[in-house]
């Protein structure tokens, strides 16, 4: 999923000063499941933004929603539609995609976003979340155990581990676990050592980021 | 010959290396590199020059052995791979190669966190084995890394470095294995504390050749007192100094004195290692004692060859 966090309460209400009537705009999708943007999460940052509001002895009125998926202008459009003309702003608490797609939907609004979008993730524990794939678009997970070097080792090495590599930990840091030696330990239990043996060829970053915003066209689903 | 550099011919020639360091101020002053590369002048083979190390902003690895080689000191240029893309990398290469630098140390970096600017963004662009494979076909094949053809020679001896106490152990001696398939000519080691592991870690080495097919320098790094010794012990990640000797550090009446002592009875034991073929000393901010450690240890005057 992708992992997101509410920015400080701050930085929120400061953007949203000027407005006087605001949608908080869930997403039923990743940030639900992350515990930054579902429905429990737009009731408390509503709550907040009032509460803040009467302490300056000011009003406001706050719209609570949610959308399916925020991504998809198919989940955002009816729900926008049901409260058309109520607010003057979306505070959205979906993930950048989820902001950019309400933006489009609504070009004559503002909207403004109330999370941080951090990273592709998984929960480790409860209330702990780890970042594990940097959509680079050239995925090796097949030679390397399944553990991504690219997004979990600090020097993004595909020969790795440096020389940094200490009990299991990385050199940055003893709380980080080196995604070499997992990588390493992994292999063995699948009985495919030999893999490390050879040179990784240097990897194709322009299927990522790094080759400038992507965009997939798929022309047998194009109408 | 690859380069014709006299680290090559030392080495080729069956010789026993000697090579010692110059980190670059954090500033403009050559004469900063300049001093260091008259102390090293006539007890070394070749000198490495530093890259940002331990990630932090000096003077550059190329201009550092430039001003080495002005006053006849054979530089080794060490490259990060943090710092720069494959695009720079090769632009780097070919300067330093018209600029008549014949040796190279392709490397990783300590990542950027641990210097004065941690909140870089780290390259990382390519790694330090797809960096010694690079520089060799750029050099053997006349060809960049996108098959591209380069005008000139470039002629370099590759280096990589090793590190026998980083995890997980037995996969080291693969990693090396790595770095010499994709073309590392020589070795310089981690600063070597704990001989017993560097021995079984040769042992390893010896046993897949690996010793016949590139030049190993074990790694020394002069200890001045018993505060670095705690030190590098406790935050050094990828080194291993054993209690035994901080403890000898410590009861030491001329820390200094023991720390030279320590370093000739290492010396004295990698000489007997098969497959040891020089000694590179990192004397950080210690350059001054490296003369008297290559004078005692027997291996004065160097070779010319």
């Amino acid at each position: 999923m992708i992992v997101a966090e509410r920015k400080p309460m701050e930085e929120i209400l400061a953007m949203t000063e000027e407005f006087d009537r605001i949608l908080v705009l869930g997403c039923k999708g990743c940030t639900t499941v992350c515990c930054a943007g579902g429905s429990r999460e737009v009731e408390e940052l509503a709550t907040l933004i009032r509460m803040n509001r009467k302490q300056k002895g000011k009003t406001v009125d706050t719209l609570e929603a949610s959308t399916e998926l925020q991504c998809e202008p198919e989940s955002v459009t009816p729900v926008l539609e049901r409260l058309a003309n109520q607010y003057d702003v979306v505070l959205s608490m979906a993930c950048g995609a989820g902001v950019q797609t309400v933006v489009k939907v609504l070009p004559d609004l503002r909207v403004l976003p109330a999370l941080n979008t951090n990273f592709i993730g998984v929960a480790e524990e409860h209330g702990v979340w780890t970042e594990v794939c940097l959509a680079c678009g050239n995925c090796i997970l097949g030679r390397t155990g399944g553990i991504c070097p690219v997004t979990r080792c600090s020097k993004q090495l595909l020969n790795g581990p440096c020389g940094g590599s200490m009990n299991g930990k990385c050199e940055i840091s003893k709380d980080v676990d080196c995604a070499w030696q997992l990588i390493i330990d992994r292999l063995k239990e699948l009985g495919e050592l030999e893999l490390l043996e050879e040179v990784f060829p240097v990897k194709d970053w322009s299927a990522g980021w790094h080759g400038g915003p992507q965009k997939i066209v798929r022309e047998d689903l194009k109408s | 010959m690859k380069s014709g550099s006299n680290l090559e011919r030392v080495l080729e020639s069956g010789q026993f290396a000697f090579t010692g360091e110059c980190g670059p101020p954090k500033g403009t002053a050559p004469k900063a590199v300049q001093k260091k590369g008259e102390l090293l002048k006539s007890c070394c083979d070749a000198v490495n020059v530093t890259d940002n190390q331990t990630a932090i902003v000096r003077m550059s690895s190329l201009a550092g052995c430039m001003l080495l080689k002005e006053i006849g000191v054979e530089p080794v240029l060490q490259m990060v791979v943090r710092d720069r893309n494959r695009l720079a990398l090769q632009a780097d290469i070919l300067g330093a190669a018209a600029l008549g630098i014949r040796n190279v140390l392709c490397l990783s970096g300590d990542h950027q966190k641990f210097g004065n600017h941690p909140t870089a963004k780290g390259v990382y662009d390519i790694d330090s084995i797809q960096f010694i494979q690079m520089v060799k076909t750029m050099r053997d094949e006349h060809k960049f890394i996108n098959g591209e053809e380069i005008s000139g020679d470039v002629p370099f001896l590759i280096g990589a470095a090793a590190n026998p106490y980083a995890d997980p152990f037995e996969f080291r001696v693969i990693r090396l294995a790595k770095k010499v398939s994709a073309g590392a000519d020589f070795i310089q080691t981690q600063g070597i504390f704990d001989v017993p592991k560097f021995v079984e870690w040769m042992k390893m080495v010896r046993d897949r050749g690996l010793h016949e097919k590139t030049h190993i320098l074990g790694g020394l790094i002069p200890i001045k007192s018993v505060g670095m010794a705690r030190y590098m012990r406790n935050n050094v990640s990828g080194l291993s100094v054993p209690k035994e000797l901080v403890d000898r550090m410590a009861d030491a009446k001329d820390p200094k004195e023991e720390g030279v002592k320590i370093c000739l009875e290492t010396i004295e034991q990698l000489k007997e290692v098969e497959g040891v073929h020089g000694i590179h000393v990192m004397a950080v901010a210690w350059e001054d004692i490296v003369p008297r450690i290559a004078e005692e240890a027997g291996l004065m005057p160097r070779p010319v060859v």
